[in-house]
């Protein structure tokens, strides 16, 4: 199961947000924890850097937090973070360019699924009722019988 | 020598495969009755085969033989015996080997419990299983050989990962495999039926308990590697999107799908060629699963370029199968012509719906899981699509497939009343809003999660309640005619009821977590969403294989107290440090404990979480995979058991 072992590798058991790090302040600190959730770990496998262990996340985290007691909003720090580690950072894609078709698929998915499945309803309800030839009647009725039986 | 004799199964299976794959199907087609008869012995043998050859490589590894290369790479002497004989599948090659057994155990059972299949059918059912086998059996022999040796064997071996040294873990594969692999026996129907150009209502019949046993093993795999994320991995989340995890989340998703439209096919005779379709489709994403997992593909780009063996292997695989699946389909699927006829509404309409949420949802992960692939290579922007986007996306699928669920499932079949399902479930919808008015009064955020996730959880629950009462009839009586429903229906309403639990517990654990991270002094006291922390002690161990640090932490409300002992270990071989969460579980709540390291300044940095409802996700879980095991063990489905009955002439009613 190699698979959940490549993920383990950098899956390490992480100890994330380290007490030195919390901030003071209980609602810049929750600020910093939902900016740190969407934010990727540049050199983890598929980890946040609020969950991550690596060096580099910490680093991260506290430059996001710098930066909030500095006064910067929310989508400041994100762009301060994207800025240097590319749109790779964010766990979130941005819906920029190309990426308005993976924002778009689920509803155009629903709605193209939602279609087909309409269409085929109404052909069945307009249908005509065929019955079975008689072959198949015979053997339906020897499998039912033979359900049937053993309750 | 066992080492080689494992080998020389090995190899004899896959020639065994390719003529299980050839001959049959020749037989099928001209109508030769020994040919066809072939494909049993030879799906058998198989299975048998290699059973040898995979018992050889685990005697490997219990016997810790260090001239087997991967026993080298993956096995340490002083490891217990458990993570021993498991640590067999805890590797590429190991793993790929049970995967081929487990296909070649499906093989043997169809062909052990397929005597009442018409005989062409049954022929061409194995002739399939034994191609895909045969496809395998090649990529395990030429790219992945289990049995390679080394020249010079070492003394002693390099240790599994530590990681992988977990109960809970060492049986995720094998449930995985068992539904993965399952999933191949829906494939091999699907193109059985293809080529003979027929569909009918036994066919649903057969094909509805492999597809069933695959799901509820994938279901139990499933929970299980969440269950070990939440405990293992020490911060408490239990799903993450990862691309491994979406793997062996879309087939769970397609063969719910299927499980449900081959109920069409088998009682109306409608809903044929999508039918095919998933089945097809189930079996292809558990393929493409296997492709991402083993290739690499998506942890980077590169690591697949610089060892594109195994993975270009696998996606010619996927390409043959799937491909010629998906052609045989275009080419044949016209001949499935529908037989029912259904009103708008009706159960028909719901399960339509149910396919309908179920397969775009699974389409949605799937296009969110490759997006990073695709837009690297065709618009060159290296991105990340995460938890916020599939959270986003994925779950209005799950709130309208819950909305829907009761009422469906109440339905009658060919013409409902959907006056008369609402009236019956109107104490259900009752319930479920006050639920949810309850959850939202007892929170202190504003979040709508909870409130929303504990009335649609309830609305699931409750509605199956609602379901199974109804299926007693109006007179007196009704309790004992409660115990005497089919297993079927009572199988369908424990499902049904898990998913709801489910829902509860992934809403109020993902609106309700409490966390707090500090620094402790040995001790000291403090105070974690209402229950009384302590650090009472720390000290240092050793266990067989490792080194531990571990903490004894007092948790109490009122006057229970729980202790908890969480550790810290490093195993030194693997150089790799783990850490094992204390859990005090509870119906209510989880108490979660982590210890980190020791502070500079004196003390050890201590996480505490209080985790509402936990162990309802996995609860649910568990209910949804005995609500398949359940509908297995009803006479009415059962595969062996007509088979049986053949035998003796069946008296007229």
């Amino acid at each position: 199961m190699k698979w959940v072992l490549v993920l383990l590798l950098w899956a390490l058991p992480a100890f994330a947000v380290q007490p030195d790090e919390v901030l003071d302040d209980p609602a810049l600190e929750a600020r910093a924890r939902e900016i740190s959730a969407g934010l990727r770990c540049p050199v983890c496998r598929n980890e946040s850097i609020d969950e991550s262990n690596a060096g580099v996340s910490r680093d991260l985290r506290l430059m996001v937090r710098e930066r909030l007691v500095a006064g910067d909003s929310d989508a400041e720090v994100v762009d301060a973070v994207v800025a240097r580690y590319g749109e790779y950072v964010l766990l979130s894609p941005n819906a920029q360019g190309a990426n308005l078709l993976l924002w778009a698929a689920p509803a155009l998915l629903a709605l193209a699924g939602l279609g087909i499945g309409a269409l085929a309803v109404r052909r069945r309800a307009a249908a005509p009722e065929p019955g079975l030839t008689e072959e198949e009647q015979a053997r339906l009725d020897a499998i039912l019988r033979a359900g049937r039986d053993e309750a | 020598m066992i080492v080689e004799l494992g080998q020389f199964c090995l190899i004899l299976a896959f020639a065994l495969a390719i003529l299980q794959t050839l001959v049959p199907l020749v037989g099928a087609g001209r109508g030769w009755r020994g040919w066809m008869a072939f494909a049993e012995p030879a799906a058998l043998a198989q299975f048998l085969l290699l059973g040898v050859s995979f018992v050889a490589l685990v005697r490997a590894f219990v016997v810790s033989d260090f001239s087997v290369r991967i026993v080298v790479e993956n096995s340490h002497s002083l490891k217990p015996m458990l993570y021993k004989v498991t640590g067999t599948w805890g590797n590429h090659e190991g793993s790929m080997l049970l995967w081929v057994l487990i296909l070649a155990l499906f093989g043997a059972a169809a062909a052990w419990f397929g005597g009442n299949l018409p005989a062409t059918l049954r022929a061409r059912v194995l002739a399939v299983q034994g191609s895909i086998g045969a496809a395998f059996l090649g990529f395990v022999i030429f790219t992945s050989n289990p049995f390679d040796r080394v020249a010079f064997p070492p003394l002693d071996g390099r240790d599994l990962n530590p990681l992988l040294q977990d109960p809970g873990l060492a049986f995720h594969p094998p449930f995985l495999y068992l539904g993965y692999v399952g999933l191949s026996m829906a494939f091999s129907f699907a193109i059985a039926a293809l080529i003979e150009g027929r569909v009918d209502a036994a066919w649903g019949r057969w094909v509805r308990p492999w597809t069933l046993a695959a799901w509820v093993n994938l279901t139990i795999g499933i929970a299980l590697g969440s269950w070990w994320a939440y405990y293992e991995l020490g911060w408490g989340g239990f799903w993450f999107w990862d691309p491994v995890e979406n793997a062996s989340f879309m087939p769970w998703l397609i063969a719910a799908a299927l499980l449900h439209s081959a109920i069409v096919v088998e009682k109306r005779e409608a809903l044929k060629s999508w039918t095919i379709l998933l089945a097809i489709l189930a079996f292809g994403f558990s393929l493409l699963g296997t492709f991402i997992v083993r290739s690499g593909v998506l942890t980077s780009v590169h690591a697949f370029a610089s060892d594109p063996t195994r993975g270009v292997f696998i996606l010619a695989l996927f390409a043959i199968f799937v491909g010629g699946g998906l052609t045989l389909y275009a080419w044949r699927a016209s001949a499935m012509e529908a037989k029912g006829v259904f009103g708008l509404v009706s159960r028909e309409t719901g399960l339509v719906l149910n396919n309908v949420l179920l397969a775009v949802a699974a389409l949605v992960v799937f296009v969110g899981t490759l997006w990073p692939l695709v837009a690297e290579m065709a618009f060159g922007r290296v991105l990340s699509v995460g938890p916020p986007f599939f959270d986003a996306a994925f779950t209005p699928f799950m709130v309208a497939l819950a909305l829907a669920l009761p009422v469906g499932a109440m339905l009658a079949w060919k013409r409902g009343d959907l006056g008369r399902s609402a009236r019956a479930l109107w104490p259900a919808a009752a319930l479920a809003v006050a639920v949810g008015a309850l959850a939202f009064a007892v929170q202190t955020g504003r979040s709508a999660l909870a409130p929303v996730g504990f009335a649609l959880g309830v609305w699931v629950v409750a509605g199956a309640a609602v379901d199974l009462w109804a299926r007693t009839g109006r007179a007196g009586g009704r309790l004992g005619r409660l115990a005497r429903l089919p297993r079927g229906d009572w199988g369908r309403a424990v499902a049904h009821a898990g998913l709801g639990v489910t829902f509860i517990g992934v809403a109020a654990m993902t609106a309700w977590s409490v966390e707090d991270i500090r620094v402790a002094q040995v001790g000291e006291s403090w105070e974690v969403a209402g229950y009384d922390v302590t650090l009472a002690e720390v000290t240092e161990g050793r266990g067989p294989n490792y080194l531990t640090t571990m903490a004894r932490i007092e948790m109490g409300r009122g006057g229970a107290t729980a202790t908890l002992f969480p550790e810290k270990r490093t195993y030194p071989v693997a150089a790799m440090p783990t850490t094992e969460a204390a859990i005090s579980g509870g119906i209510w709540r989880d108490l979660y404990v982590v210890i980190g390291d020791p502070q500079a300044a004196g003390g050890w940095a201590v996480r505490t979480y209080v985790k509402p409802f936990a162990n309802w996700i996995w609860g649910g879980s568990i209910l949804m995979a005995l609500g398949g095991a359940l509908s297995l063990t009803d006479r009415r489905l059962r595969f062996a058991a007509p088979a049986r009955r053949a035998a003796r002439p069946v008296p007229a009613e």
